[in-house]
């Protein structure tokens, strides 16, 4: 089994959940922006949670299909069509030999996860099949897919067509979208001030918003407490010894516009960061347009870990609803 | 050197060694993620060191926030009392300085650096008092090299200057980054040097090219097939000026599969280097040279 790529989308990859283990190496875990609606994916085809799917941001491919196969697509709200005719989302459906799956125009969200029954059957890379494009590590030959690639898929019996995941369990971000982050790393570089504007301020998604990480801007710009700056981090006050980013955290060069790093992150650098969004919010991210206005909630770790059993909650009722 | 610990969100901890960078506070974040390496907790998932600092990521299901940072104030501790040696290997890596490549790149973003009259090399040499680009040349590729972090990108080095810190070459980055580095390019920013392993943005001055894969995914360079990444924190790396012929030359033996660095083990002890930084340079060069 396998699928012909006819139009490949504006950027689509293979992604699983990650290769974590690597990062002190500069490779990141890459993987899902969106984990849940991955995860659910899968599901819903009646794949394990973690077998690879197809990622599209904000325009989805065409794909010809060379067998029978059940597909589900969840995520961004981007109706997938079978040979032309709507299918719903977050669904699953049968597509038979020779027919194709497209899909129209984005109403909303930011990346739809493609499941396939069997799952996509690139080869695993450092125990992944995540593509990591910078790296041109994984995935389909290390970079997104184009026009005329064929893509292996594994061979497991699909679920039955029809199967759905409550309206309940779709996670999606609100309206200004809020992410929770917890101060520190190198919060002190900034005045008392600058640290309570950043909260208050309503930031927009900027253009620059990909996998490596998401660019805010339309906030007011962030006053630097004075300070000689330390040998070997360079001149401007954002600058620190080059470090390592976690996961989430938020870096504002020139104390302008703050970037929050995401699975493809660059593993590090020299610019401070003030916090770190909370591993809850994450998958909201990768559902964030460009211009989505978007606000940064102050948390304490306890309100952290309570965000993170929450996520855990709906990521077991979405399994319990689906297996 | 104060060590400040701080939350990177409820996944990570984040510890600083000291806010500026010495080989100091490389070698106590060496010391604390060995021993933190050994130690095997349950629940640390990747140990990230990095120049002045480091990083642990760790699941909070399986080990709480604060139980994590408390085992790392403890390692702190033990790891202090712990020899600064190192049992290491010194890499030569071929440069061809003032090369083509980073020369067309350079001239194409010119208006975002700090001086667009001159190039990359002949700007940190006027600023660092050096004689030009020979002079230069000399200096850069005068003494080792400590790689002191790996990372930004897959398999990209870090790199400080093994010398006294008043001969240390430093260097602004580019006031706004380019969109392009030719990959493999031999860069400088702030202290620190590095080597491009892809091909992408970039901020750092732009000095060389070398001819010798660092980061293969394919995993076809013979010296990458055990691993797709050449540098691990704590390797030392000997700059060798190269000339185009050489360069050419080596390209050629890289693409045949028939290449290979010229790597030797050696030792290293921070105590020595502080005592006698010419004569410890000096046995490592040895080393890599054979005697």
């Amino acid at each position: 089994m396998a699928i012909n790529v006819i139009k490949p989308g504006l950027s689509t990859t293979v992604q699983d959940l990650g290769r974590p283990g690597y990062y002190h190496i500069g490779i990141p875990t890459s993987g899902g922006m969106d984990t849940l609606s991955l995860a659910a994916a899968n599901l819903l085809v009646g794949n394990a949670a973690g077998d690879a799917v197809l990622e599209a941001v904000f325009l989805g491919p065409e794909l010809e299909f060379t067998a029978d196969a059940t597909v589900a697509v969840t995520g961004a709200d981007m109706p997938p069509k079978v040979d032309g005719e709507e299918r719903a989302g977050w669904t699953a459906f049968k597509v038979k030999k020779g027919q194709v799956l497209s899909f129209g125009f984005l109403k909303a969200g930011a990346r739809a996860y493609i499941a396939v029954s069997g799952g996509i059957d690139v080869p695993v890379v450092l125990g992944s099949r995540s593509t990591y494009t910078l790296g041109a590590l994984g995935g389909f030959k290390g970079r997104k897919l184009e026009a005329g690639d064929t893509l292996p898929v594994g061979a497991r019996a699909g679920a039955a067509e029809g199967r759905s995941l409550p309206e309940t369990l779709r996670r999606k971000p609100g309206m200004p979208a809020e992410l929770r982050m917890l101060p520190g790393l190198y919060w002190h570089r900034i005045t008392e001030a600058a640290g309570k504007n950043f909260f208050e301020d309503t930031w927009k998604v900027a253009p620059e918003a990909d996998r490596i990480g998401y660019r805010f801007k339309a906030g007011r710009p962030l006053e630097f407490v004075a300070r000689d700056q330390p040998f070997g981090a360079g001149s401007d006050p954002s600058n620190i010894v080059d470090a390592c980013y976690p996961y989430g955290s938020v870096q504002v060069p020139g104390g302008t516009e703050p970037i929050v790093l995401h699975r493809d992150a660059v593993s590090g650098g020299g610019y401070f960061m003030l916090g770190t969004v909370v591993s809850a919010d994450m998958d909201l991210i990768g559902q964030l347009q460009p211009h989505t206005p978007t606000r940064f909630v102050k948390v304490t770790m306890e309100q952290a870990l309570q965000a993170r059993h929450d996520r855990k909650a709906v990521l077991d009722a979405i399994t319990a609803a689906l297996v | 050197m104060k060590t400040r610990y701080s939350f990177g969100g409820d996944e990570h901890i984040f510890v600083e060694c000291d806010e500026e960078m010495s080989l100091e506070a490389f070698f106590k974040g060496m010391s604390i993620t060995s021993a933190l390496r050994e130690a095997k907790i349950k629940g640390v998932t990747e140990i990230c060191p990095a120049n002045a600092s480091f990083q642990v990521r760790f699941d909070p299901d399986v080990i709480s926030p604060d139980d994590m940072m408390a085992e790392l104030k403890k390692l702190e501790t033990v790891a202090q009392a712990a020899a600064p040696t190192l049992q290491t290997r010194i890499i030569e890596v071929p440069v061809l300085y003032n090369d083509p490549w980073t020369h067309e790149t350079l001239m194409r973003f010119r208006e975002r650096h700090q001086d667009p009259t001159s190039t990359d090399i002949e700007y940190t040499a006027r600023i660092n008092n050096l004689d030009g680009v020979d002079g230069f040349v000399k200096a850069h590729s005068g003494a080792p090299w400590f790689v002191s972090m790996v990372g930004f990108v897959a398999g990209l080095p870090f790199l400080y200057q093994m010398v006294d810190r008043k001969r240390q070459i430093q260097s602004p980055k580019y006031l706004r980054p380019r969109t392009d580095t030719p990959r493999l390019t031999v860069g400088h920013g702030g202290c620190f040097a590095c080597i491009y392993s892809v091909r992408g943005a970039g901020g750092y001055q732009m000095f060389g090219i070398t001819p010798m894969p660092i980061y293969d995914p394919n995993q076809t360079v013979p010296y990458l097939r055990d691993f797709m990444c050449l540098f691990s924190p704590g390797d030392i790396v000997k700059w060798k000026p190269i000339d185009r012929e050489e360069y050419d030359h080596t390209v050629a033996e890289v693409d045949a599969g028939r290449w290979m660095p010229r790597i030797a083990p050696v030792s290293f002890s921070l105590s020595e280097f502080q005592k006698d930084i010419d004569g410890t340079n000096a046995r490592i060069m040895e080393a890599l040279n054979g005697h």
